[in-house]
């Protein structure tokens, strides 16, 4: 039996899964110290299936804690860089281009060493271990306790950044060390940056992992536990302590996996309707499709995986202006106070879903003064820019499945254009907490081949086992795992066939084979 | 050399020209962002370097063609912007005996915007209002010197490492064929330089004004997002440039379908852009090898390369590369005619339609 929790800004969601079956689930308040809104919600769950702590085989938690410290520059740690690339890359160092108040926050040394390696894994020069001995000595002078690694190709190949690493713990070896090729992907700036962020929240991931601890110790729950991370894939506990980064933008991601899940589809479209907006993203095997382009967070430019989402400013509490446009104002979570139905001045989009018969709460007979033709006008409103999102999110031409999921989902009919079926699969209110129960272990590689050297069948064939082989390490279910996504990103403008070729690999968690 | 009408580019207009450049790379060039990361850092240690316009370059004054040859992926892996860059100059200037008095952009496309200023920064050089294409193209033999029988030869390539190599080939095609196979073994980038000109060569075969219209560009596109009207905005900057003056939205509406793949080192490709509202039964196909080369719209031909084929997101007016192009983006079209240098009979025949291997001549896109 798995616990599925989701610890958002606002509420924390749980749920209680037993094989293909939901057997209880709760929405409560997130609290300030984050534990006693989990304690409460476990509860819940326990209570209303009444079962007992020890049948909890597995726990899974997705979070946006890491997530909104970065953003919100809390809890940051100091944070040196390291970057093996000399003689090449001196031009750009280590937070070029950041945001000032990031910098001060997380006090930005960096330091330049020879090493690195060129596309095809030959070194751009030797390791130079006595300068590393000086920047060991300069980093524990300065008092810095977490530490980004770099280095050029380092996707391609790591033994430079690991030897790196081992020669700064001889000198500190409670050192929190990020290494770049954990983090991302090619591009040097953005992977570095990801490692820099990750390296920043050390301290942060430690205290809020022990917290998610102690909150499950309190109940008894001795299973153990994962985060979920951006991809929809987990890591444990102790994993997060050390990869805090990964967690980011996971809410999305656990949001279409749980529509998923729940609804059975596992290519279409999902629609999560929120208060101020809908998300809406794609489905591809049952995972939602990643952003091919740079992503900023916090002002800063990253390239680690994270869903395609598309962000539309219209959700329950949208404002509806005098000829009827919905959004993107919205009254937010204040719906029960400022809506019409619900007795307030503010004419939203759940007053013309309620209107229309297809919500069913408050009072409509207090819409009896609103214009017809407004009310009509922002229905179309409403179903023209979900309609036009939909659209843009698809990944091929025809209709497809759409899955409405989340508490605004109300607002829609029972037709969209572009829409093959419509579903509302039950529980779509903690679809979130869901997408965390049913989260499995992944397996990347991310390399450069020459294919003039590696035939291109031989290169995906080999790719492909070490994908396996790396979620497999990480406790996937060596049966259940199966490749999800090969993506080949040819090198232009080189003669030699060169291709960046990414491949994903996704099993179950061996726990959880109930 | 008279500079008393050099212009200072200054650290704020490198995010303007490079999203000029973006535009006028035509969806070639990759994404100029890690080249202007460089300039700016260059700029911050050694100054901002002096633009001047061709016209006032003494005959006898040496000027350097800089840019960065390879792949885009390496570059931004293996940023290119150290002590390469000045040797790619310093090299040649060795084997010419001939000390740079100026450097001049090769293309206004990506990176190869950028890197110019950063070699001009570094070496406190001017660098010229001008270029080879206008635009950006894929090989080193496309640009308006060879048209005008200027080798690429000598040309240098220099590395991190402080290497350098000097080729001596016996045209500008034959200096791309032997630069393109030590490109490998260099590490997949390097700096370069390569048709080493005196003033008055480059006065005869240059085309001028390119990097102040690249400017333009990215500060009309600036404004007009101010006020919601980028693409619209757009164009009618384009019409009051002297070369891009037949300036029109060819099309507008998003991407349906979408063929790519690799052939010889170059992303091959074909996109479909299906009308909206009222032009729904309206399609728009472009055909790109790194660069937009020939639109179709139902079938019909309406722009071919060497004019402007430029693929911009519908509302921010954001140009957008061969790369990052995916279905359901809301694009409109830009067409543009290039400079009557650009289309010569000599011209066409090194980029013309013929020079990518299409069995038809060149027709303006004004005429179609």
């Amino acid at each position: 039996m798995r616990l599925g929790i989701d610890v958002g800004g606002t509420n924390t969601d749980a749920v209680l899964v037993k094989g293909e079956q939901i057997l209880a689930s709760t929405k409560q308040s997130t609290s300030d110290d984050i534990a006693s809104g989990i304690v409460a919600a476990i509860e819940q769950v326990i209570a209303q299936a009444n079962i007992g702590c020890s049948d909890i085989t597995a726990v899974m938690i997705g979070t946006t804690q890491f997530t909104n410290a970065f953003v919100e520059r809390k809890c940051l740690d100091k944070v040196a860089a390291l970057r093996l690339c000399l003689p090449a890359s001196q031009s750009l160092p280590p937070f070029a281009d950041w945001p000032k108040d990031l910098l001060e926050a997380i006090d930005a040394h960096y330091y330049l060493s020879a090493g690195g390696y060129e596309y095809d894994g030959r070194e751009i020069s030797a390791i130079d271990t006595k300068d590393l001995d000086r920047i060991a000595k300069d980093i524990c002078a300065k008092g810095v306790t977490s530490v980004a690694i770099s280095s050029v190709f380092a996707p391609v190949r790591d033994a430079m950044e690991l030897q790196a690493a081992e020669i700064l713990r001889k000198f500190n070896p409670q050192l929190d060390i990020t290494l770049s090729k954990d983090i991302g992907r090619l591009g040097l700036l953005e992977r570095e940056n990801a490692a820099i962020m990750n390296a920043s929240l050390a301290s942060h991931a430690k205290k809020v992992v022990a917290s998610f601890e102690a909150a499950l110790q309190t109940m008894g729950i001795n299973a153990p536990f994962y985060l979920t991370q951006n991809d929809g894939t987990l890591m444990q506990a102790q994993e997060v302590a050390k990869f805090p980064v990964l967690t980011f933008s996971s809410g999305p991601t656990n949001s279409m996996r749980g529509a998923a899940w729940l609804s059975g589809v596992d290519a279409g479209l999902v629609v999560d309707i929120g208060g101020t907006t809908s998300d809406v993203g794609a489905l591809l095997n049952g995972y939602p499709r990643e952003s091919s382009v740079s992503v900023d967070i916090g002002g800063v430019r990253t390239n680690f995986r994270m869903p395609d989402v598309l962000a539309i400013g219209v959700g329950g509490g949208s404002l509806v202006d005098a000829d009827g446009t919905v959004g993107p104002k919205s009254v937010g979570s204040k719906l029960q106070q400022e809506a019409r139905v619900f007795g307030g001045e503010q004419l939203t989009a759940s007053d013309v879903a309620v209107d229309a018969g297809r919500a069913n709460f408050g009072d409509a007979s207090l819409l009896a003064d609103v214009g017809n033709a407004q009310l009509k006008a922002a229905l179309v409103s409403i179903e023209r820019q979900i309609e036009d999102g939909i659209d843009r999110m698809k990944t091929q031409a025809g209709d497809q499945p759409v899955i409405l999921v989340g508490g605004g989902s109300v607002l829609l009919g029972e037709r969209l254009n572009g829409a093959g079926n419509i579903i509302r699969p039950p529980h779509f209110a903690v679809a979130n907490a869901v997408g965390a129960a049913i989260a499995q272990i992944g397996g990347e590689v991310d390399q450069v081949y020459a294919y003039a050297e590696i035939p291109r069948e031989q290169a995906i064939e080999e790719a492909s086992e070490r994908a396996k082989q790396t979620a497999i390490d990480a406790g996937a279910c060596a049966d259940s795992v199966e490749i999800i996504d090969i993506e080949e990103v040819p090198l232009a403008y080189l003669p030699n066939g060169a291709v960046r070729l990414r491949v994903k690999a996704v099993g179950d968690l061996i726990e959880v084979q109930d | 050399m008279n500079k008393k009408n050099s212009v200072t580019i200054r650290k704020q207009d490198l995010k303007p020209i490079a999203e000029g450049a973006a535009f006028l790379g035509t969806g070639g060039g990759g994404d100029p962002y890690i080249g202007r990361l460089v300039a700016e850092a260059l700029f911050d240690r050694y100054g901002e370097p002096e633009m001047i316009e061709a016209s006032e370059l003494d005959d006898d004054a040496n000027v350097y063609v800089s840019a960065m040859m390879g792949a885009p992926t390496v570059l931004v892996e293996k940023i290119i912007g150290g002590p390469e860059l000045d040797l790619s100059i310093s090299a040649l200037e060795k084997y010419t005996g001939k000390k740079a008095d100026a450097i001049l952009p090769v293309e206004m496309g990506g990176c190869n915007s950028m890197l110019p200023l950063a070699v001009a920064a570094m070496r406190g050089l001017p660098v010229i209002n001008a270029d080879g294409m206008g635009r950006a193209f894929p090989e080193l033999q496309m640009v308006t010197f060879n048209v005008h029988g200027i080798n690429a030869s000598p040309m240098s390539m220099a590395n991190e490492h402080g290497e350098s190599v000097i080729i001596n080939a016996r045209d500008s095609k034959e200096t791309e064929n032997k630069a393109r196979q030590l490109i490998i073994n260099m590490g997949g980038s390097a700096a370069i330089s390569c048709y080493p000109m005196n003033g008055a060569q480059v006065k005869q075969t240059a085309i001028t004004g390119t990097l102040s219209l690249a400017m333009g560009i990215g500060q009309s596109l600036a404004q007009g997002r101010k006020e919601n009207v980028a693409v619209k905005h757009l164009v009618e900057f384009l019409r009051s440039s002297e070369y891009y003056q037949h300036a029109r939205v060819l099309f507008s509406g998003k991407i349906v379908n979408l063929k790519s793949s690799i052939e010889g080192g170059f992303t091959k490709g074909e996109c479909f852009i299906q009308g909206l509202g009222g032009q729904a039964s309206q399609q728009m196909s472009v055909e790109f090898q790194n660069e937009n080369l020939v639109a179709r719209l139902n079938g019909q031909l309406v722009a071919m390369v060497p004019d402007l084929i430029c693929l911009v997101d519908s509302d921010t007016g954001t140009p957008i590369t061969t790369e990052s192009l995916k279905y359901g983006q809301r694009l409109s079209v830009i067409a543009a005619s290039v400079p009557p240098i650009m289309r010569s009979d000599k011209a066409l025949s090194v980029f013309g339609p013929r020079a990518f291997g299409y069995d038809f001549d060149f027709t303006a896109v004004e005429k179609l």
